[in-house]
């Protein structure tokens, strides 16, 4: 299982490793934006994505559509976890065709319980 | 005019200016307070300012008056006044909560780990030092029968405590978490001060008759970014969800 942890603040983005390495998963890589995080996605066979909304660049709802959009990623299950709590960002997200949603700032058992669902229905 | 000419007029001037100031005293000494008046009259007269300085002082005040009339009737700076500058005050508060929420849970878990690693900490010495003289055959049957009970409460409470060990670091891991969120939050407050300061700027150009136009563009850009970031009490104004249970019920509404 290799997975992409996407967010513009690096202590985020090594919280959210320890914690997805604490369920298990060791092969993780890192992005600051959906610039950097997209040609990631494209050339490196990964199996979920992990990212935040609001990043310099581009942001995390147009990487969101940008992976939907790319037929060889299409079917990729992305989890948001972001400070955006308005209710018309996360229909937005929804729309886009997110896999689950977790607001910051979030527990470790929120972060297991979306991953685990997420996994349970792509493997289901 | 030369300069020598120039000193000359100078020199003149301020001698006929002794002059009407001897008067004046003389005046004032004697009591003719009328004529008095009439010599500090004459004496403000024979300032050197020229008319030209008087007209530039002038210009300037008018234009640095209008560039604040400006300022103040500007819609944008209005709204930076009354919202964006008490915003950014609740933006700061904010983090102050924040900051101090991270700080309190972080020393929470290591208040609650400290006696648990103390524990474990003196335990282990304790049956080391039982164990070095089991081997070294120093022990009494009595005394290797408490020992192995010891090392069996020992090791039975171990899993538990080093889950609460683990536990206690993951919620330290967790309150760091904060750094993400007040990091957006200042940087919008930073922006803001920014602003603020290329506005200050523009005035000044303006009063050294430097005009130069606002980019309306970004500003619309700022105010977009503006909206981004994490909820502050009194600040965000559209619809905002309470919570991850919140979240959960919109996506499940939306059939998740």
């Amino acid at each position: 299982m290799k997975i992409l942890v996407v967010d513009d603040f690096s202590t985020m983005r090594r919280i959210v490793k320890n914690l997805l390495g604490d369920l298990g998963f060791k092969n993780i890589e890192e992005a600051d934006d959906g610039n950097t995080a997209l040609p990631k996605l494209q050339s490196g066979n990964f199996d979920f994505l992990v990212t935040d909304w609001n990043m310099p660049g581009m942001t995390g709802i147009d990487l969101l559509k940008a992976v939907r959009a790319d037929p060889n990623l299409a079917t990729l299950p992305v989890l948001m976890v972001t400070a955006e709590s308005k209710r018309e960002q996360i229909i937005e997200a929804a729309q886009a065709g997110v896999n689950g949603y977790v607001v910051k700032p979030f527990t470790a058992g929120t972060l297991e319980e979306k991953i685990t669902k997420i996994f349970e229905r792509v493997n289901g | 005019m030369t300069e020598a000419g120039s000193s000359t007029t100078a020199n003149k001037s301020s001698e006929e200016q002794l002059a009407l100031a001897k008067k004046l005293v003389d005046k004032l000494e004697s009591g003719h307070s009328d004529e008095a008046e009439e010599i500090i009259a004459e004496l403000a007269n024979k300032s050197q300012v020229p008319d030209s300085l008087f007209e530039e002082v002038g210009r300037l005040t008018r234009e640095l008056h209008e560039a604040i009339n400006n300022f103040v009737l500007d819609d944008q700076m209005a709204e930076m006044v009354q919202v964006d500058m008490p915003n950014a005050k609740e933006r700061l508060q904010y983090v102050i909560e924040t900051t101090e929420k991270a700080a309190n849970d972080t020393l929470s878990a290591i208040e609650a780990a400290m006696p648990v690693s103390e524990s474990l900490k003196d335990r282990s010495t304790h049956l080391s030092g039982q164990w070095d003289k089991f081997l070294h055959r120093e022990m009494e049957v009595e005394d290797f029968r408490l020992l192995s009970q010891e090392l069996r409460d020992f090791l039975e409470g171990l899993t538990g405590e080093s889950h609460e060990l683990h536990n206690r670091l993951n919620e330290i891991m967790m309150a760091q978490g904060f750094q993400d969120l007040t990091g957006q939050v200042i940087k919008k407050v930073i922006s803001l001060v920014q602003d603020v300061e290329s506005r200050l700027v523009h005035i000044i150009r303006l009063a050294g008759d430097m005009h130069t136009s606002q980019n309306d563009e970004e500003i619309r850009k700022q105010k977009m970014a503006d909206e981004h970031g994490p909820a502050i009490p009194g600040v965000t104004q559209s619809e905002v969800v309470s919570g991850q249970d919140d979240v959960d019920d919109l996506l499940s509404s939306l059939g998740f």
